[in-house]
C-alpha cells in the first residue's frame, strides 16, 4: 500500500461523520444572544422600558445599529424634554440576529420584564412572524420600523381577504403591497425595461416582494424572463448569473436583503449581463454599493417613505442624531425607529395622563389602545396607523446609483 | 444549451475552492481522526491574514502584481500559526480523550474564532471589499472567466502537485503516511508523531488561506462567517471524495461544485421539476448526490486507495 495509498482511515468513523455534521448544522442557529442596555439615566419617578429587538450583529448589523441608536435618540429626548412628567424611559436592546429562533426568545424576556411597555422592532419580517403572538398574548404592543411584509398587519389572505391577526402589531413602515407594484411601475414606465429576471432569497420579506412585484409588471405588459430562488448563506451566485446572462433579460429584481444583493449583482453583471438591478428597500444601503462595486452605477431600489434627508421634519432628528455622536448612520430604518419610540412614548403619556399621573395597573393593555389612536407629527412625516395596524403614509421612493450614493429619483405612492 | 460549458467552469471553479479547504479536513481526519470543525475558520482568518497585509502592511495603492504574493504569504502565515496554536492548546491535550471532546471542543473553537474576529478585527461586523486584480474578463470561446478567477485556476493544480509530491516523496511525507497507518507503530520506527500532527494541521491551513485568498478575489469581500458553510461544504467534499484520501478532497470538491452549478442551472428545465431547481435547492441536491455515493460507496469516492487498518 504505500507508495500508492495515502493516508489511511477507519471506515466506520462514517457513522460519526454523519452525526458530527448534523451537529455542525444546528450550530448555525445555536449562537448565542448579546445583550446591549444603553439607557439614559433615571431621574427618579417611574421608569417605563420600550424594548428594541434588531440584528445587532451579523451581516445585518448596519440597519439593526441605526434602529437602536434612533430609539436611544428618542428615549433621550423624551426624558430632556419631560415629554411625560414623573416617568424616565430607558431602552433595552436585544439582538435577534435576523433569526426568527433569537427573536422569539427575545420577545419572551421582554414580556418577562414588566417595566417593558412597549417594543420597537424587529427589522426582519420573517422575525416579526416569531414574535407577533408572545406579544399578542401578553397584550405588549410592538411597533417595527421596517417590516414590509403585508400578511404580518392583514392576514395570510391579505389579497383577497384582510383580516387583522394581532391586535399588538402595529408599523410605521409602508407594505410591500405598495412597494412590489410601485417598484415595477417604475421599472417599466420610467426605467422602460420590459424583460425581468426575478430572484428571491425565499425569507417572508424577499418572496414576498419579488410576487407583489411581478403581478404588477406582467398587468402592465412586461416579460418575466426567468425567475430564480438563491440561497442566502452562500457567496457564489455563478450559476444564476450564467442563466441571467443567457436569458436576455435586461433588469433584475431581487427580493431580499443587501448582503446577497450585493454579490449577486456583482457577479450578474461580470457575468456580461446588460442589466439594471433593482431591488426594495432592504437593499436601499450604502453597503449594496459597496459590495456592489463599480458596476452598481444606475441600479435602483425603492424605500419606504420620503428621502428622510428632504423633510423638514427630520432636520431635528438628523442634527441630534449627529450631536449625540453615534458611531454608526441611522440607515434607512432611524427615522421609522424614532417614530416608533416616540408612537410608544405619546401612547404612554396619554395612558399616564388619562389615569391621574401614574400607571395604571393594566398598563401593557392600556399602551396597546392609545398606540391605535396615536396621531402626532414624526421625523418621517405624519405618523398614525389604520384598523390593520399600518402606517396612513404610503409614501414611497425610488433611489438610483449615481456617483456611489443612493440618489432620490422619484417620490410617490402606488395608486393601483 | 450553449450554456453548458460557461456552467462546467462556474462549478469547476466553485469546487476547486471547495477542494482546497477539504483537503485540510481530510489530513487532519487522515492522521489523527480528528473533525476540525474550526478548519472553515482557519481559512477564513487567512482571508482576514491577506486583507491586513494590503491594508495595514503594505503602502496604499501597491500594485497587485506585488500585493498579491505577499498577501498570499500573509493568509498563510495567520491560517497556520491559527491551526497549530489551536492543535497545541486545545486539541493535543485532548488527545486522549474520547472521539467527541475534540469534536466539541472544535465546534467551540468555530465559533470562539468567529466571534473574536467579529469584536476585534476593524469593521469586521460588516463585509471588507477585497483588494481586486485590474483588467476586464477573459472570453475563451462563449465561456467568460473573471480576472479574479485566475488565481484559482493557477493556483489549485499546482497546490495539488506540490501536495501529492510532499506526501509521496519526500521524507515527512511517507512519515504522515505511517502515521496515518499506525500512528504507534511509527513512533516505535522513530517517526516524530507529534511533530508529523502539528505538520498536517499546518499544511491544511496552508491550502485553507490559498482557498481564502481565492475566496476573496472570486468574491470582492471576506466576512467573519465566511467560513462556516464553506467549510461545511468542504467538509461534505471531504467525504464525497473519501475521506482520509488527499485526491479525494480534490475530486470531491470538484463534483460537489459542478454538481450545484449544473443543478441550480438544469433541474428547473425538467417539467414537473420547476420548483425544485433554484439555486436554493442546489444544496438540497448536492446532499442527496452524497447520499447516493455513500450508499453505494461507503468509503467514498476514491476510498478503495485507503486500506483500513490492520
Amino acid at each position: 500500500m504505500p507508495g500508492k495509498g495515502l493516508l489511511i482511515v477507519r471506515q466506520r468513523s462514517l457513522i460519526a461523520i454523519t452525526a458530527a455534521l448534523a451537529a455542525g448544522a444546528l450550530t448555525l442557529t445555536a449562537c448565542g444572544s448579546r445583550d446591549d442596555d444603553s439607557g439614559s439615566d433615571s431621574g427618579g419617578g417611574t421608569t417605563v422600558v420600550i424594548g428594541v429587538d434588531a440584528p445587532l450583529t451579523g451581516d445585518l448589523s448596519a440597519l439593526g445599529l441605526g434602529i437602536k441608536n434612533s430609539a436611544d435618540l428618542a428615549v433621550k429626548t423624551a426624558n430632556k424634554d419631560k415629554v411625560v412628567d414623573g416617568i424616565t424611559f430607558k431602552i433595552e436592546a436585544l439582538d435577534d440576529q435576523a433569526q426568527p429562533s433569537a427573536g422569539q426568545q427575545n420577545a419572551t424576556s421582554f414580556v418577562a420584564n414588566k417595566d417593558v411597555l412597549g417594543v420597537v422592532g424587529p427589522l426582519n419580517s420573517s422575525v416579526a412572524e416569531s414574535m407577533q403572538k408572545v406579544f399578542d398574548d401578553a397584550k405588549l404592543v410592538e411597533v417595527s420600523p421596517a417590516n414590509t411584509g403585508p400578511a404580518l398587519s392583514q392576514g395570510a389572505d391579505w389579497q383577497t381577504n384582510k383580516v387583522r391577526t394581532y391586535k399588538s402589531y402595529f408599523r410605521t413602515a409602508t407594505t410591500d403591497a405598495i412597494q412590489g407594484p410601485f417598484a415595477a411601475q417604475y421599472v417599466f414606465n420610467d426605467a422602460k425595461k420590459k424583460n425581468v429576471f426575478v430572484i428571491d432569497d425565499k425569507k417572508t420579506y424577499g418572496a414576498g416582494l419579488a410576487g407583489t412585484f411581478t403581478d404588477e409588471f406582467k398587468k402592465l405588459g412586461g416579460k418575466v424572463v426567468g425567475t430564480e430562488h438563491i440561497d442566502p448563506d452562500t457567496k457564489d451566485f455563478s450559476a444564476v448569473a450564467t442563466k441571467v446572462k443567457n436569458s436576455g433579460a435586461d433588469a433584475v429584481y431581487y427580493g431580499g436583503e443587501y448582503p446577497q444583493a450585493g454579490p449577486l449583482a456583482k457577479q450578474i453583471k461580470d457575468a456580461g449581463a446588460k442589466i439594471t438591478f433593482a431591488g426594495g428597500d432592504a437593499i436601499y444601503s450604502p453597503e449594496y454599493i459597496k459590495l456592489a462595486g463599480s458596476g452598481s452605477k444606475g441600479d435602483i431600489s425603492t424605500s419606504v417613505g420620503a428621502p428622510i434627508e428632504e423633510l423638514a421634519s427630520a432636520k431635528e432628528f438628523i442634527a441630534n442624531y449627529e450631536a449625540e455622536g453615534y458611531k454608526e448612520a441611522y440607515e434607512a430604518y432611524g427615522g421609522y425607529a424614532y417614530d416608533s419610540v416616540w408612537a410608544i412614548i405619546e401612547a404612554v403619556k396619554k395612558v399616564v395622563e388619562d389615569n391621574d399621573g401614574e400607571l395604571p395597573s393594566d398598563a401593557r393593555a392600556k399602551v396597546t389602545e392609545a398606540v391605535q389612536n396615536v396621531s402626532f407629527d414624526g421625523v418621517t412625516g405624519k405618523v398614525s396607523f389604520d384598523e390593520y395596524g399600518d402606517t396612513t403614509n404610503k409614501q414611497l421612493t425610488v433611489y438610483s446609483v449615481e456617483n456611489g450614493v443612493w440618489t432620490p429619483v422619484k417620490s410617490g405612492t402606488y395608486t393601483g | 444549451m450553449n450554456e453548458l460549458p460557461q456552467q462546467l467552469v462556474n462549478g469547476l471553479l466553485l469546487g476547486s475552492m471547495y477542494g482546497l479547504v477539504a483537503i485540510g479536513y481530510t489530513m487532519v481526519y487522515g492522521i489523527v481522526q480528528l473533525i476540525n470543525f474550526a478548519h472553515g475558520e482557519i481559512f477564513m482568518t487567512g482571508g482576514f491574514g491577506a486583507l491586513t497585509v494590503y491594508l495595514y502592511v503594505l503602502p496604499n495603492g501597491t500594485s497587485m502584481w506585488v500585493a498579491l504574493p505577499l498577501m498570499l504569504l500573509g493568509a498563510i502565515i495567520v491560517a497556520t500559526t491559527v491551526a497549530v496554536g489551536a492543535e497545541r492548546f486545545a486539541y493535543r491535550p485532548l488527545r486522549g480523550a474520547p472521539r467527541l471532546a475534540p469534536l466539541i471542543t472544535a465546534i467551540g473553537l468555530s465559533l470562539a474564532l468567529q466571534q473574536a474576529v467579529w469584536a476585534w478585527y476593524p469593521d469586521a461586523k460588516e463585509s471588507i471589499n477585497f483588494p481586486q486584480i485590474d483588467g476586464g474578463p477573459f472570453e475563451v470561446g462563449n465561456v467568460t472567466v473573471q480576472t479574479g478567477d485566475i488565481f484559482l485556476l493557477i493556483a489549485a493544480p499546482i497546490s495539488m502537485a506540490v501536495l501529492a509530491y510532499f506526501v509521496l516523496k519526500t521524507r515527512t511525507g511517507r512519515g504522515m503516511q505511517a502515521t496515518a497507518q499506525d500512528p504507534d507503530t511509527a513512533k516505535l520506527m522513530g517517526v516524530n508523531t507529534d511533530r508529523i500532527i502539528v505538520i498536517a494541521f499546518a499544511l491544511g491551513a496552508a491550502f485553507a488561506a490559498i482557498g481564502a485568498v481565492a475566496y476573496g478575489l472570486k468574491y470582492g469581500q471576506v466576512q467573519f462567517r465566511m467560513g462556516f458553510i464553506l467549510g461545511l461544504k468542504a467538509f461534505t467534499a471531504a467525504v464525497l471524495g473519501g475521506i482520509g484520501n488527499i485526491y479525494g478532497a480534490m475530486l470531491g470538491g470538484l463534483v460537489l461544485g459542478v454538481a450545484e452549478a449544473l443543478s441550480t442551472a438544469y433541474i428547473s428545465d425538467i417539467p414537473g421539476m420547476e420548483q425544485f431547481g433554484s439555486q436554493s435547492w442546489a444544496n438540497v441536491w448536492a446532499f442527496v448526490l452524497l447520499i447516493l455515493v455513500l450508499l453505494f460507496r461507503p468509503q467514498g469516492l476514491l476510498g478503495e486507495r485507503v486500506a483500513d487498518r490492520a
